[in-house]
């Protein structure tokens, strides 16, 4: 068998569109990269070998009967721990949920099933999704495939680490404050964050409902835009958007260049950029200067509380959503002497210490005699920065900056300082609480070797625009191409 | 010194509506079933599960505040009350808190007077715990059950009043489908709470009572417990804030809670559920289909049937009696006649079969035909009876029934004489008593012949021949 390259979606689902490739061979393909080289990015905390070939196989049998198209045909994905297929384990990278195994497929999964997909495992993640560095994790850390005594981010990091050492082209990560984007930046992958309700959030275990959103992680904008067509109205989501979702492929084909494109360049505060996340991205800046976009200053007044709005909000809809985690019917459990002593001793030692930490500042600032003071002023800055955003919007197409203050750093570094892992989400933040699309974009290396992710954002229900902006950049520029020492 | 204390009642009643599945969930609840086995994985509130709005509840819900004339809300949202308990499957009971999808509204107390409404509001249901000697087990089928909760306004001041509400508050919803309000089954549920002022001055302290399981019960605990406070202010002690069992067997209430550490349920908007929207189209839609409540009827039927008391009460108790009873009158029944008929005979048949009058084999029609036979004097009383005995039993209008019976009654002569002749023979006594004059003695000699008739003989024509006979004879 020949060495199938993973580093394309749309190259497999074309060649087992032809009969070129067939599924099962791209499957065992991407089963066998995972077990020669997952141990040195713990990426995948687990494969779904028999149910992976079967799904395989079941493309082939469709493709063979002549069925109606499958745009992903035999393409392998991964699905981050939190995100649920049916008869599989899905821990959220938790004591809590270890032995949990999912009754229902998640409705994004089951219609990358539907379009040819093929779910090859779990990728590891920030316990629930609390965390910047995929370093709070029952599982262990993950390691990023360009430095591995580095961070790959979080809480997507399994994903970002399993698409960016070539094990898979395509991994669904999810993302309420960032965890898509950093991740994505911090291994040199294009990384999508759709509007909120864009994608349904049924089976995916909620952190914070208000601003949870499954995104995707590829290499480059046309195999994002391919995941994306998972997106659109699901009954079982409430808060799903009723929009018809385009074929973005199609929009990508619209765009050579930027010409007439307004860029949004923030004025404010950049304290805390380091230097070389902050030359990368002028530089690239520049290049899309000279594809013709023009720069606008544009300002979002109620940016600098973004970080500890959505602190709060997300902790304390943490809080909220955890509570559910009792021992009783399922997860962990302790007996205790009592039926509260059960509760705390489950909880306790079930949860880990971010977690732990995240719903006692959630519990707090939902209490009768703070809520108007925490929660509810939070809710109140959170209006004001979609307003922010809004009237940002009027003189610019989209907005541009740096996807993370910080390149990949050191494993354990911030182990002892959360506050200093919550600022690493201060550029991502603002476009969680406004229920916007973002993206982020490979455009530089500092050290030659640390990637640096360019993050645009657009108005709601633009990622036909933010993937075309993508697209033409990397058409012209390289950095996504660079690989890590372990695939070259 | 003696204080003249003034008890104030407030009521709060849980509602389950009729819906086919529950609030959130695709899950058809069902009350009685084996246990565990009406649970949607949303239910369980297992990981990554949503809760979607059933818009058959927000229907039954929107019909249940107009009957109540409460002010709907255009927009009204979700809230999430926390607490930590087995029954609660999600840590949180999803529940409306500071914008319920009703304000207001009132229940009338039967005699003329209103109770004014606080609020009505939506929420899903808790599942149940049973307690055995092999530990405390768990249903979940009743977890996510659709309910309103009806919150009265503190104007209530006497038990009788509370009792009357109820009554009201049930006949009005079962009225027009909101829901059976049935306590045996616990689709109502109400808790009551009275506290005791002077007369003129601001509320007392509060208690609550809990564990009413019929309206008499909420009677006589509220008669209780305002006994027991009268005396506890009367000895100059102090009534202390907590929820109180009432305990049905010894007639009194015992302490359950003290409420000095309230509960915080840190209530907060559901980010899972968007704003609740009611729209004209709905509102129209529901005021539609509402039927003519309870009051408004007996007052119609008072004043176009000429029907009175009784008759009303009855015809007014089910919705379905009413509809009934006012398609026979749109047939062309007389109204009294056809009330007569409808509560008794009709009534019984279908009792007897343990169905539902719709699901009884005789038709509004029917019935008038038959009262119609009658009043043309075809059929006697009796004969309709068993007419209408034999239409039930067979499916049939009344012209089957009076020719597969041969019940036409009876009014030639040279048929009826020998039954009269018969009759002066066989009671010698009533015939002689008659000719001196006795007339009560007449009845015998016509219940004779309508017996030997099977009820077939015209009673005027009878008594006619038997006057003739009697005066003749020696």
């Amino acid at each position: 068998m020949a060495t199938i390259d993973l580093r394309s979606a749309t190259a497999i689902a074309g060649a087992v569109h032809d009969g070129a490739l067939r599924a099962t061979d791209v499957a065992a393909a991407a089963l066998a990269a995972i077990s020669s080289r997952n141990a040195a990015t713990n990426a995948f905390v687990e494969t779904f070998a028999d149910t992976a070939m079967a799904q395989a196989e079941r493309v082939d049998a469709r493709r063979s009967e002549g069925a109606a198209s499958m745009p992903l045909a035999g393409v392998p994905i991964a699905i981050k721990d939190n995100l649920l297929l049916q008869g599989h384990l899905a821990a959220c990278g938790s004591r809590m949920l270890m032995n949990f195994k999912a009754p229902y497929t998640a409705t994004v999964v089951q219609r990358l099933l539907d379009l040819g997909a093929v779910v090859v495992g779990r990728t590891n993640m920030d316990e629930f999704g609390m965390g910047s560095s995929t370093e709070h994790s029952i599982h262990g850390s993950s390691r990023n495939p360009f430095d591995t005594t580095r961070v790959p981010g979080g809480s997507s990091g399994g994903a970002a680490a399993a698409v960016a050492s070539e094990l898979c082209p395509i991994a669904l990560g999810t993302d309420t404050g960032g965890s898509v984007r950093q991740p994505a930046a911090m291994c040199n992958l294009l990384g999508l964050k759709p509007t909120y309700g864009r994608m349904s959030r049924y089976g995916l275990v909620a952190y914070a409902s208000s601003l949870d959103c499954i995104g995707m992680l590829a290499h480059d904008a046309e195999d994002a835009a391919m995941a994306l067509l998972s997106a659109g109205l699901d009954p079982f989501d409430g808060t799903s958007r009723i929009e018809a979702v385009p074929d973005y492929r199609a929009a990508l084909r619209e765009r050579t260049d930027l010409r007439s494109l307004r860029l949004g360049v923030l004025d404010g505060d950049s304290t805390g950029i380091e230097d070389g996340v902050r030359t990368a991205t002028d530089a690239a800046i520049a290049t899309m200067v000279e594809l013709g976009a023009t720069v606008v200053r544009c300002s979002l007044p109620h940016d600098r509380h973004a970080v500890s709005t959505y602190y709060l909000l997300a902790a304390a809809e943490a809080s909220s959503n955890l509570a559910r985690y009792d021992g009783i019917r399922y997860g962990y459990s302790q007996r205790g002497r009592t039926l509260d002593d059960g509760y705390e001793r489950s909880r306790s030692e079930g949860f880990g210490r971010e977690v732990q930490l995240r719903i006692l500042l959630g519990t707090h600032a939902l209490q009768a005699g703070y809520q108007h003071e925490l929660y509810g002023k939070a809710t109140k800055v959170r209006r004001l920065l979609q307003r922010d955003f809004e009237r940002a919007f009027a003189d610019c197409d989209l907005i541009v900056s740096p996807t993370s203050p910080i390149v990949a750093f050191p494993i354990g570094s911030k182990l002892d300082d959360p506050v200093a892992m919550y600022r690493c989400d201060a550029l991502t933040v603002g476009a969680s609480l406004a229920g916007l699309p973002a993206l982020s974009v490979p455009c530089g290396f500092a050290e030659g070797r640390l990637p640096i992710g360019l993050q645009l954002t657009a108005p709601a229900l633009r990622e036909d625009l933010l993937l075309q902006v993508a697209h033409v950049f990397q058409q012209h520029t390289k950095w996504h191409q660079q690989r890590p020492a372990s695939c070259r | 010194m003696s204080l003249t204390l003034h008890p104030t009642i407030g009521l709060e009643v849980h509602v389950q509506l009729m819906t086919r599945t529950k609030l959130f969930s695709p899950a058809a609840y069902a009350a009685g079933a084996e246990p565990n086995t009406r649970v949607h994985a949303i239910d369980l509130g297992l990981p990554g599960t949503l809760p979607v709005m059933n818009a058959a509840a927000l229907a039954l819900a929107v019909r249940a505040a107009l009957a109540l004339e409460g002010d709907l809300q255009k927009t009204s949202r979700f809230a999430r009350k926390h607490y930590f308990y087995p029954d609660l499957p999600k840590g949180y009971q999803i529940s409306q808190y500071d914008e319920p999808y009703c304000r207001g509204g009132r229940v009338p107390l039967g005699d003329g007077r209103f109770c004014a409404l606080q609020r009505i509001h939506l929420e899903d249901d808790a599942g149940k715990l049973t307690h055995t000697d092999m530990g405390t087990l768990i249903d979940l089928d009743r977890a996510g059950a659709p309910l309103i909760e009806i919150v009265s306004m503190p104007e209530l001041h006497e038990p009788d009043d509370a009792h009357a509400f109820l009554v009201s508050l049930r006949e009005i919803l079962r009225f027009c489908g909101v829901s059976d309000c049935d306590m045996e089954l616990g689709t109502l549920r109400c808790d009551a709470n009275v506290s005791l002022a002077e007369k003129g001055k601001k509320l007392g302290t509060k208690v609550e009572i809990k564990n009413l399981n019929s309206f008499k019960m909420v009677q006589r605990a509220l008669d209780y417990e305002i006994r027991r406070q009268t005396a506890v202010l009367a000895a100059g002690g102090r009534v202390v804030q907590e929820t109180r069992l009432w305990n049905d067997e010894k007639a009194e209430t015992r302490s359950m809670r003290q409420k000095e550490f309230a509960e915080d349920y840190r209530y907060f908007h559901d980010p899972d559920l968007p704003p609740l929207h009611v729209d004209a189209d709905l509102v129209n839609e529901q005021r539609a289909l509402l039927a003519e409540l309870p009051a408004a009827r007996r007052e119609r039927y008072a004043r176009e049937f000429a029907l009175q008391g009784y008759d009303v009460e009855i015809l007014t108790q089910e919705k379905a009696t009413g509809d009934w009873f006012e398609r026979a009158v749109a047939a062309g029944a007389d109204p009294k006649a056809a009330c007569n008929w409808l509560i008794g005979d009709v009534q019984k048949h279908a009792r007897a079969r343990g169905c539902s009058l719709d699901e009884l084999p005789l038709t509004p029609l029917a019935l008038c035909q038959l009262l119609t036979t009658i009043a043309r004097g075809t059929l006697t009383a009796t004969t309709g009876k068993q007419a209408l005995q034999y239409m039930v039993e067979h499916a049939t209008d009344v012209d089957g029934a009076i020719a597969a019976l041969a019940l036409t009654r009876i009014v030639d002569d040279t048929t009826l004489l020998p039954f009269v002749d018969a009759a002066i023979t066989q009671l010698p006594l009533a015939a002689a008593d008659v000719r001196l004059g006795r007339m009560k003695a007449l009845d015998a000699l016509k219940g004779h012949v309508m017996r030997a008739t099977k009820g077939k003989a015209d009673p005027q024509r009878l008594e006619v021949l038997l006057l003739a006979r009697l005066r003749a004879e020696p």
